[in-house]
């Protein structure tokens, strides 16, 4: 059915509406090339809507649909069963949402789909805010972070949801980020060749939300990872195993200052979110040996 | 044709496994958890070939729904009160994109004050979400509306979601006999599902439910209400086919003595037993009194209800739900529009609300009513029937000095 | 699934699809956001492809030693990311249409 008007790059449609300097064009044509065309995805409203197309316009080569933004996870459920039962146990089911379609209004569906260990990926790209809407604050924005739901930064801590997704006690799951595209490929070919619920959260800079220079979304992504501000990890059959240890855990000063949205952070504030990043470290560190 | 013993959730799932669905995923409510129960039972036992999905919310039962029927199989789900409404949002994902999901749906009232019994403020509530809405008088209608509406629903013209609504405990927990048509007699006449419309096949592309502009937005809704309109042709054939197969009559709205009647009702769902009741005690006393009983309210039958009502001179339209801050009752509104620059007088009753038994009691003081108003001895009616007089003085409490 | 050339040639007929269905494939002019285009050194590049690895537009193409990088100008937004990324410095933005640019 699907009509070619344009060459696709990979999977994807070569002129996506994604601002300039977003990554998520990227994590879409690495995953759906590590996945393949026997894949049909679910993406609810957000930024990665811009995937969906609009009206008759198609932006992907590969079914999918469109959900709301909480029921990805079961939409995802629906159509996994669906295959199964007509004998199709190889199509992979895959969700790409974003933090707010994830770690709000989302989790419940999540949660479900990974209690009963659907047979889907769940791809969660983190931009740590509702930035399709408008940059307002979501549960996955960090400390500190100015957002026009949180002008004067946010007072409290995002939501840990690697560790949620852990305690699901899911075949696999892992973090990437847009700072590591080969890591985030080996960890897409990994989750594809498990069955059960697999998650990966992939954090994805946004240069609109953040304020930053477009040219600087690597950059920004790769301070992140040094500062422990996120930290990459794999878990598989319940065995956490961390990443390379971050050069410069806890020191936030240099990943802040890139970014406008942590220009009213006061020296509390650095310290604080800096305290956080490595008894968070700390603690994956001990989980990681056991 | 065999004859069994139901109550009205069984008489669902036993409509439900004739009709073989590949995907079930239901989540426990009051008084619907028969329904979610016994599939199971059915799926463990073997007696249905199914997943069935242990889903964590109604929200969830509806998505695994939408997106399971997509790929081509026909699913189940069912609700009740607040998991309609907690669904309210996906059904209309359902009804947008054409997937013809067959839901019974077991009335009962919505929060607050919590009830655990018997309106219909949660399927009034979803008149306007684009489902057909059949309501049943009886458990043996629970199974033959069911069976009929995967035949409309799924027909090629239509591709319009259905809920099949039965009342909470009037029908849902009660045991009656019903005419059961063997395995293969159902399954030739509600046949296998065919995917007709949108799908999702990585063998043939196709991107479901993306943002639809405002230029051909409309477009979309005029086709869900061409599809409205021809749900009610395509509801006479498939109960005709019925009838020829089965033996049994199916209506879109049913006529009781009305013939000749000066007053009538118009009544849904159970309550109807008890107004045909009263018809014939009013009829034995030589007063020419009737029904009408509106069995299918989406699509709405407008012209056979002003057809069946026109010669009648007074009319009491008895809702089971409040249309609070409306004119009157949802149902009595849309037999008002339906009647409308006739010379019928028509009055709103408003009762059975949470669990109230609308007894042959109501019914005949409803006609009272209404014939007093025929003889001119009044003209109005107690829109609020059966409410208690201290009404608003249940409660009374100390004040702290 | 159908590769775009197939699908040419193999759609014998039609029908008629009722609801929100995306079915053409298409794209946004995405090149005109540009206000920077980034120019590489020849002389500087190594051919390691993290430019091409990194642009969020897939827009640059690195063939072996002595072919030039390649751009897509259809569709490069002109983000800057290849320029920043690169590690040799090889690559830098230029004005858009710029005299520069246009050579």
């Amino acid at each position: 059915m699907l009509t070619y008007k344009v060459q696709p790059k990979g999977a994807v449609s070569p002129g996506m509406n994604t601002c300039q300097g977003c990554m998520i064009d990227v994590i879409f044509r690495n995953a759906l090339d590590v996945l393949g065309d026997d894949t049909v995805l679910v993406i609810p409203p957000g930024c990665a809507a811009q995937f969906s197309g609009c009206g008759p316009e198609a932006s992907v080569t590969v079914p999918g649909i469109q959900g709301n933004l909480e029921n990805s996870a079961a939409l995802a459920t629906g159509i996994v069963n669906g295959f199964k039962h007509q004998g199709n146990e190889h199509t992979h089911v895959v969700v790409i949402a974003g933090d707010g379609g994830t770690v709000d209004i989302g989790l419940q569906s999540l949660s479900g789909a990974m209690e009963r260990n659907e047979n889907i990926l769940y791809i969660c790209y983190d931009n740590e805010a509702y930035m399709n809407t408008g940059i307002q604050g979501s549960s996955s924005t960090p400390l500190a972070a100015s957002t026009t739901t949180t002008p004067a930064g946010k007072p409290v801590n995002s939501k840990d949801l690697i560790q949620i997704v852990m305690a699901h006690h899911v075949p696999y799951a892992a973090t990437a980020s847009v700072a590591n595209i080969p890591d985030l490929r080996r960890k897409v070919e990994k989750a594809r060749d498990i069955r059960g619920c697999r998650v990966l959260h992939i954090m994805s800079p946004c240069p609109t939300g953040w304020g930053y220079s477009p040219a600087k979304t690597v950059e920004v992504a790769r301070e992140a990872i040094n500062s422990g501000a996120w930290v990459l990890l794999e878990y598989e059959n319940g065995k956490i195993t961390l990443g390379k240890r971050p050069s410069d855990l806890g020191n936030v000063e240099r990943y802040f200052s890139l970014q406008k949205r942590f220009r009213n952070a006061g020296e509390e504030a650095v310290r604080s979110a800096g305290e956080h990043i490595r008894e968070r470290y700390a603690w994956l560190e001990k989980m990681s040996r056991l | 044709m065999p004859v069994k013993l139901f109550d009205g959730n069984s008489a669902a799932v036993e409509s439900i496994r004739l009709a073989r669905p590949g995907v079930i995923a239901a989540y426990p409510i009051t008084p619907q958890s028969g329904i979610a129960e016994h599939l199971a039972d059915e799926v463990a036992d073997g007696r249905i070939r199914a997943e069935y999905v242990r889903v964590e919310s109604e929200h969830t039962a509806m998505s695994v729904a939408v997106g399971a029927q997509l790929t081509g199989v026909r699913v189940a789900t069912a609700t009740a009160s607040v998991g309609l409404a907690l669904m309210h949002e996906v059904c209309g994902v359902a009804a947008g994109c054409r997937v013809p999901i067959v839901m019974p749906v077991v009335n009962r009232s919505l929060v607050a004050p919590w009830s655990l019994w018997c309106d219909h403020s949660d399927t009034m509530a979803e008149r306007d979400t684009g489902w057909l809405q059949f309501y049943c008088a009886t458990v043996q209608e629970v199974l033959d509306l069911t069976l009929s509406a995967y035949r409309i629903a799924e027909h090629e013209d239509v591709l319009t979601p259905a809920m099949v609504c039965l009342d909470g405990f009037f029908l849902s927990h009660s045991m009656q006999r019903v005419d059961t048509p063997p395995d293969e007699d159902a399954w030739d006449f509600v046949k296998p599902y065919v995917r007709r419309n949108m799908y999702l096949d990585p063998k043939d592309v196709m991107f479901i439910n993306a943002l639809c502009p405002t230029f051909e937005h409309t477009e979309m809704k005029y086709q869900q209400m061409v599809g409205f309109g021809n749900a009610a042709r395509v509801a006479k054939d498939v109960f005709a086919e019925f009838e020829q197969r089965f033996g049994r009559k199916l209506h879109t709205v049913e006529s009781y003595r009305l013939e000749d009647a000066e007053v009538a009702v118009v009544t849904i769902g159970s309550m109807s037993g008890a107004a045909k009741y009263v018809v014939n005690q009013l009829r034995d006393r030589g007063i020419r009194a009737g029904m009408l009983r509106i069995c299918m309210f989406r699509p709405f039958p407008a012209d056979e209800i002003r057809e069946a009502l026109k010669n009648v001179k007074v009319i009491g339209v008895v809702d089971r739900s409040s249309g609070l801050g409306a004119a009157q009752g949802p149902v009595c509104s849309e037999v008002k529009a339906a009647c409308y620059g006739g010379t019928t007088k028509i009055f709103s009753f408003i009762g059975g609300i949470a669990g109230r038994d609308i007894s042959d009691i109501s019914f005949r003081r409803i006609f009272g009513e209404l014939l007093e108003v025929k003889d001119g001895k009044r003209d109005s009616c107690t829109c609020w029937f059966d409410t208690r007089e201290d009404a608003m003085d249940i409660r009374e409490v100390e004040v702290p000095c | 699934m159908s590769t775009p050339q197939e699908t040419r040639t193999r759609t014998p007929s039609t029908r008629k699809v009722l609801g929100p269905c995306s079915h053409v494939l298409v794209a946004a002019h995405t090149g005109s956001w540009r206000s920077e285009r980034p120019k590489a050194d020849e002389a500087l590049c190594v051919r390691c492809g993290t430019c091409a690895r990194y642009c969020p537009t897939a827009c640059i193409t690195v063939r072996r030693e002595g072919v030039p990088l390649t751009f897509d100008w259809d569709y490069c937004k002109g983000c800057g990311i290849c320029a920043n990324e690169c590690p040799k410095q090889a690559l830098t933005m230029i004005p858009e249409g710029s005299e520069e640019a246009c050579r």
